[in-house]
């Protein structure tokens, strides 16, 4: 902006500060804006590029085969039988995990010495990894030793008894039975946040003119709620598409495919079929859909915060 | 709008208030005794001997507690993947922090050119999938000659935990009154010390919810330690799991000792710091 001999008629120390001021945004970002550039950005386009080669991993490099790989995923019955497992997940995220949270945050949502121990209680599946959880819930439903089993033979319920994760009928929905588990404490630590920022005077005013319980959630609430529950959507939506950790430990995708996703499918074409081509394609199919469908999700919030 | 002011009570038809309080009660008590239960059984089998438990029921308390799985597994070398988990978390923790405290900063005060499409750049890199960069990753681990030791895994956790990071500490610094910035001006301070003497300083609370924040995702991080390290004297904590259930896959207790070993951690830390985690989760999860 200033030309060169201005700045050089600038006393020094000025002149230092001017310098400084200029350089600064590029000394504070560079850390960050070189190890993304570093770990995020470029593996993101390597993949894009890996998903144009035939290659085992082996090998120097990969057989460039253009667009083959993305051809043959286009009629990939896995992987769009894997993409609707993935979309099954966000939707009984959304259906099962959202109200149960819910409802634990509504009841929570009273500064009581109780409430506080509840809290504690129903936060600790977050704590443990998924690999903790997959292991313990393995054995939780084992068709002979597992707990699950052996109470309905107790109860004389011997029909019901099944092999949960070892059963193609059950064993996507077994798994995420357990995803439900591990994720509620998340959202309702979300609700519990959302409600705290409701002004009590809203609660009081409302109670001054009879309004019951439930007409105070449904009418004054919810509307309140209205952003945390989007956001807590959005976020339960796009992690279900990149799903992996407890469908890897549980079921590895099987049996038979029945439990696949997305992220399990692209594990498995790499590092146990070698696949490196393959595989990225599947990977850059997955950045993909998540992208699309996160930016189709923020259009479509948008809209609505208008009408509101 | 005119809900308020036309007596919501009285606009719309009445649910049994006792009805939907009691229903929120009943489920809430289900998802206390779902949330327990398998801890509990965890916990309780793991100090059962092997032979009580296949000749008594699962859900029977331990006849006499039997210490001896905690021995075998402590024995076992997990300790060696407790020390490379603190190893790894500390110093990525403590990097992503420096990084990311130094690029709110420059977000959050300083003006120039790119800024706005940089903020939305990095924030939206908070939906990018880390499977996409797995296999790009793992073949630059290997050529870089870091493949199977603990570094392999901080410049992925460090560089996948910045977009969040520096989310939260931009809105946080943003928060900072300009004031306290007028003032270390006046004083001569530069960019530099003022970032260093006034912002870094004040940033605490959203220090420590970046650190929590991402000290739990990655003290549980399981697929880059998976795919990065392949030592048992180079894996982190959750593979500990992962290599001893091929060891102990008869062994249930010994396993559940496992879990339980593997979990304490964080929940002796969870027992500490419970509000700060809470609220560390929440800062992180508002990222819509």
């Amino acid at each position: 902006m200033t030309s060169s001999s201005i700045s050089l008629a600038l006393p020094v120390a000025r002149r230092r500060r001017h310098l400084a001021a200029r350089w600064a945004p590029v000394f504070f970002l560079a850390p960050s804006v070189a190890l993304l550039l570093l770990f995020l950005l470029y593996p993101l386009l390597e993949s894009f590029h890996l998903s144009l080669l035939k290659w085992n991993g082996l090998g120097a490099n990969g057989i460039f085969t253009g667009t083959d790989n993305w051809v043959q995923l286009l009629h990939d019955t896995v992987f769009w039988h894997a993409l609707g497992n993935n979309l099954l997940l966000g939707l009984m995220s959304v259906l099962v995990q959202l109200p149960i949270a819910m409802a634990l945050a509504l009841m929570l949502d009273k500064a009581s010495r109780g409430s506080r121990i509840l809290k504690i209680l129903y936060f600790l599946p977050l704590l443990f990894s998924s690999v903790a959880v997959g292991v313990v819930f393995k054995n939780i439903l084992d068709p002979n030793f597992g707990p699950i089993n052996a109470g309905l033979h107790a109860l004389g319920l011997d029909a019901l008894a099944q092999d949960w994760l070892g059963d193609k009928r059950y064993a996507l929905g077994s798994v995420i039975a357990v995803i439900c588990w591990q994720n509620v404490p998340f959202y309702m630590i979300l609700f519990l946040a959302g409600l705290a920022s409701f002004p009590p005077e809203l609660h009081e005013a409302a109670t001054l003119d009879r309004a019951t319980p439930a007409t105070i959630f449904w009418r004054i609430k919810m509307p309140h709620l209205q952003g945390t529950i989007r956001t807590a959507a959005m976020l339960s939506v796009i992690g279900s598409l990149r799903y992996f950790d407890l469908i890897y430990v549980m079921t590895g995708g099987g049996p038979d495919g029945s439990s696949e996703v997305m992220a399990t499918y692209m594990y498995r074409t790499v590092f146990a079929s070698f696949q490196l081509g393959y595989g990225s394609t599947i990977a850059s199919a997955m950045f993909l859909v998540v992208t699309l469908i996160a930016g189709f999700g923020m259009r479509l919030t948008r809209r609505f915060e208008t009408q509101v | 709008m005119q809900t308020v002011t036309t007596k919501p009570a009285l606009a719309y038809p009445k649910v049994r208030a006792v009805g939907v309080r009691s229903l929120v009660q009943l489920l809430a008590t289900v998802w206390l005794v779902v949330t327990l239960l398998p801890l509990l059984f965890v916990v309780f089998t793991s100090l059962k001997s092997q032979e009580e438990t296949f000749d008594s029921p699962v859900w029977a308390l331990p006849r006499q507690i039997d210490w001896s799985h905690y021995a075998a597994v402590l024995q076992g070398g997990i300790l060696v993947y407790l020390r490379n988990s603190v190893f790894v978390v500390g110093l990525s923790i403590m990097l992503i922090l420096a990084a990311s405290a130094m690029a709110a900063y420059a977000l959050a005060r300083l003006e120039f050119r790119f800024n706005k499409p940089l903020f939305g750049l990095i924030v939206a890199c908070m939906i990018v999938p880390i499977h996409i960069t797995l296999v790009p990753i793992y073949l630059l681990t290997r050529s870089l000659g870091l493949y199977d030791t603990p570094f392999a895994l901080i410049g992925p956790y460090v560089a996948t935990s910045l977009p969040v990071s520096i989310f939260i500490l931009t809105e946080f610094m943003r928060q900072i009154p300009r004031e306290l910035e007028e003032a270390a001006k006046l004083d001569g301070c530069g960019p530099f010390a003022i970032f260093w003497k006034v912002f870094f300083p004040l940033s605490g609370p959203g220090l420590a919810t970046v650190a929590i924040y991402n000290g739990i995702g990655l003290w549980n991080e399981f697929i880059f330690a998976y795919v990065l390290t392949s030592s048992k004297s180079n894996r982190t904590l959750p593979l500990a799991l992962w290599d001893f259930q091929g060891e102990y896959a008869s062994n249930i207790p010994a396993m559940l000792a496992v879990v339980t070993l593997t979990s304490l951690p964080l929940i002796v830390a969870y027992a500490f710091g419970q509000e700060r985690i809470v609220k560390g989760m929440m800062a992180g999860s508002l990222k819509g």
